[in-house]
């Protein structure tokens, strides 16, 4: 029923719809050349105004839980498109991923913010009509067009689910329950501590220095200048020996829990769930610093080879229900706001649980995963780009 | 049928046996050109594929990536080996990787010495074949499996910490560290040790130890001053399998290490598919491959290259 908008489009040879998307390409891009490197605008008129037929394959690049049978086994049943994804475990390996071969290999990513801009700046997405993802008009309003995937009015991608990193603990060995993000810096807690093994993990250690030391002056944990990243990176060098482990995959996190090698961490909501269903005695939370957290947006390859079964993917993502089950899967906020019945018929209360009803000031109150640039917001280009943040990050770790 | 193949190659053409007759005198005369014949395929493949690759990867490490754009551009340039040799980080990831690989070594060989020797000489032969394929058939599962299985073992609530407890002791913590990385090592290679040195014993002629005997040496004095110099060569053999590959490896130190366990491998895959900077994984590449290069020289002067 969904799916039957898609099938508008008519019918044509798989081949000749090639053949024919390559001259096009090719016409087009002679315009580009005799246009003598024009603005980048005319590309709007390149956007499909209809979804063809599925190409059979669709790669993917998505992050662990993205990508669970629950919604992928329907919608290669209803489309034909085969989904093969490939788990990435940071924001870094994304865009590598996305770069690879050319940027042929992958058609789509759920890029989180620190990683869209990167990727729109570097070429390695291009826009798409929001028209054809009937989901859209129903995303909540900050994320229909957000600075972080929608540059000039143009769309790379749909956003998807929203939410905060947070603090996961054991509650048999954690007591009394934390509500500080200190807790993950407390020696108390001696090799049993586990944090992401991701360089934009220096946000979290400046968000909680904002709070407990204002002197440094931190205004947003996306924007350091030498000095407080220098103070971020102390903080996180002093919690290295307390560390049992710097993750790489959320499995990575849950093993650690599960096996009693770690008791405290930063995490996602998506490892609370699954600990919590296999029965470990684990709980999350949002400190009082206040949390960083991710939007992630479902972004189209700019050499995508199967382009129609990215828009059924598109479409089918943004769909109320897939929505809701995803969201109550991994345990984040979707970006629909029409998912909320759905979830409280998965599981009562999970609307409000997972917060998909909340005020728009809960939405402003995460600080969202942001690629850190030399421009400090307020005109000054005295802060550190996200190359330094790799090359400290690698440093601190050793 | 036999029959009727004989009769082809007996009744064929005369002039083509005899060319080929002349032609196999020819080889067995020109010693050189039989030699490249049977060399020039594998040579063109090792000068192609192992050479060229070890030359491009020399070559990019002089390169370097825009910031920007993330592609590797052609100008020349020592700012990575800069980097490895001024940043602390680097050094202490080099010595570490260096460091655990040498106690891998001696370890294996350590454990390898006692078995292989009991293994070669004094074990009956059914025994032995026994034995043999005891050493052999972890090699026949899988890397990763292992791999997993040892983090289940060392686990916090793991089969260790269990055992210990059950049997009056306190607990130990090596899940996710140094010490667990040294131990599934040794663990993994410890068969690539075992055989060359196994095989080193067997070839010590009895007469050997007869002779030490009848000299008046003891059995320990024959063990330290006739059989281990006449192993040694096996010993260092093996370790050059032991070394080399607890050097190259990152997977072992991804899913067993801790907080401070990187080793070159991963430097140099992060560099890759995380970083993106091929230029600076190549400059870091080229660590091992001195280490290994002068490790090389040292095993040649033991004499370790006729025991292989």
């Amino acid at each position: 029923m969904r799916n039957s908008r898609n099938r508008g489009a008519p019918p044509a040879h798989p081949a000749l719809a090639r053949l024919t998307v390559g001259l096009v390409t090719l016409a087009m891009t002679a315009v580009v050349a005799c246009g003598g490197g024009g603005s980048g605008g005319s590309t709007t008129s390149s956007l499909p105004t209809s979804v063809g037929r599925g190409e059979g394959q669709l790669n993917l690049i998505a992050w662990e839980g993205y990508t669970e049978p629950q919604w992928v086994k329907p919608f290669e049943q209803q489309t034909g498109c085969n989904v093969s994804a490939k788990y990435a475990g940071s924001s870094d390996e994304m865009v590598t991923l996305m770069r690879q071969g050319g940027g042929t290999q992958y058609d789509m990513v759920s890029a989180s913010g620190d990683a869209s801009l990167r990727l729109i700046k570097g070429g390695d997405v291009q826009p798409v009509n929001v028209a054809l993802v009937p989901g859209w008009k129903d995303f909540i309003p900050q994320l229909q067009s957000p600075p972080h995937n929608t540059v000039d009015g143009k769309h790379y991608g749909v956003s998807l689910q929203w939410g905060p990193n947070t603090l996961l603990y054991n509650t048999r060995d954690v007591t009394p329950a934390p509500d500080s993000w200190a807790t993950i810096y407390d020696p108390q807690f001696k090799g049993r501590i586990t944090v992401p093994d991701n360089p934009i993990q220096i946000a979290d250690a400046a968000l909680y220095l904002s709070k407990t030391r204002p002197e440094l002056g931190i205004r947003d944990p996306y924007e350091l200048t030498q000095d407080q990243l220098t103070a971020a990176i102390d903080l996180l060098k002093s919690q290295r020996p307390l560390i049992k482990k710097y993750w790489a995959l959320a499995s990575d996190e849950i093993d650690l829990f599960k096996n009693g090698d770690a008791v405290v961490g930063a995490s996602w909501p998506y490892q609370t769930i699954t600990l919590q269903d296999s029965g470990a005695p684990v709980k999350d939370l949002i400190p009082r610093e206040g949390a960083t957290g991710w939007a992630d947006t479902w972004m189209l390859s700019a050499h995508a080879r199967h382009p129609n079964c990215a828009y059924k993917w598109m479409q089918w993502i943004s769909t109320p229900r897939v929505q809701a089950e995803q969201a109550i899967s991994f345990g984040e906020t979707p970006a629909n706001t029409k998912a909320c019945p759905y979830m409280d018929r998965i599981q009562a209360g999970a609307c409000t649980k997972y917060h998909a009803n909340a005020p728009a000031s809960y939405f402003a109150s995460i600080r969202f995963w942001r690629t850190p640039t030399r421009d400090c917001g307020n005109g000054s280009q005295d802060c550190t780009d996200y190359t330094t943040w790799q090359q400290r990050w690698t440093e601190m770790k050793g | 049928m036999t029959a009727a193949r004989a009769e082809v190659v007996a009744g064929g053409p005369g002039r083509f046996r005899s060319a080929r007759r002349r032609a196999s005198a020819g080889l067995f005369r020109r010693g050189w050109l039989r030699a490249t014949l049977l060399l020039s395929a594998p040579a063109a493949w090792f000068v192609l594929i192992y050479l060229a690759a070890l030359a491009i990867l020399f070559v990019s490490a002089f390169w370097r990536v825009d910031a920007f754009t993330g592609e590797v551009v052609h100008q020349w340039n020592l700012d990575n080996f800069k980097t490895i040799a001024e940043s602390p980080a680097y050094r202490t990831i080099a010595l570490r990787t260096i460091g655990i690989a040498a106690a891998v070594t001696l370890t294996d060989a350590l454990l390898a010495i006692p078995f292989a020797y009991f293994a070669a000489r004094l074990a009956p032969r059914r025994l032995q074949t026994v034995l043999f394929v005891i050493v052999l058939v972890p090699l026949w599962t899988s890397y990763l499996v292992r791999v997993y299985a040892w983090r289940l073992i060392l686990a916090h609530d793991g089969i260790l910490n269990w055992t210990l407890h059950k049997l009056g002791f306190g607990g130990v913590d090596i899940a996710y560290s140094n010490w667990a990385m040294w131990v599934v090592f040794s663990y993994l290679w410890l068969p690539f040790m075992i055989l060359p040195v196994w095989v080193a014993f067997e070839r010590v002629p009895d007469s050997f130890l007869e002779a030490s005997a009848d000299l008046g040496a003891r059995g320990w004095t024959t063990f330290r001053r006739v059989l281990l110099p006449l192993v040694l060569p096996g010993v260092v053999a093996g370790s050059i399998f032991t070394f080399s590959l607890t050097l190259g490896d990152f997977i072992t130190p991804t899913l067993v290490g801790g907080a401070g366990s990187d080793f070159i491998g991963n430097v140099v895959y992060s560099s890759v598919g995380i970083a993106n900077n091929v230029p600076f994984a190549a400059a870091f590449a080229t660590i091992p491959l001195l280490v290994m290069g002068a490790y090389l020289l040292v095993a040649r002067k033991v004499g370790a290259f006729e025991a292989l």
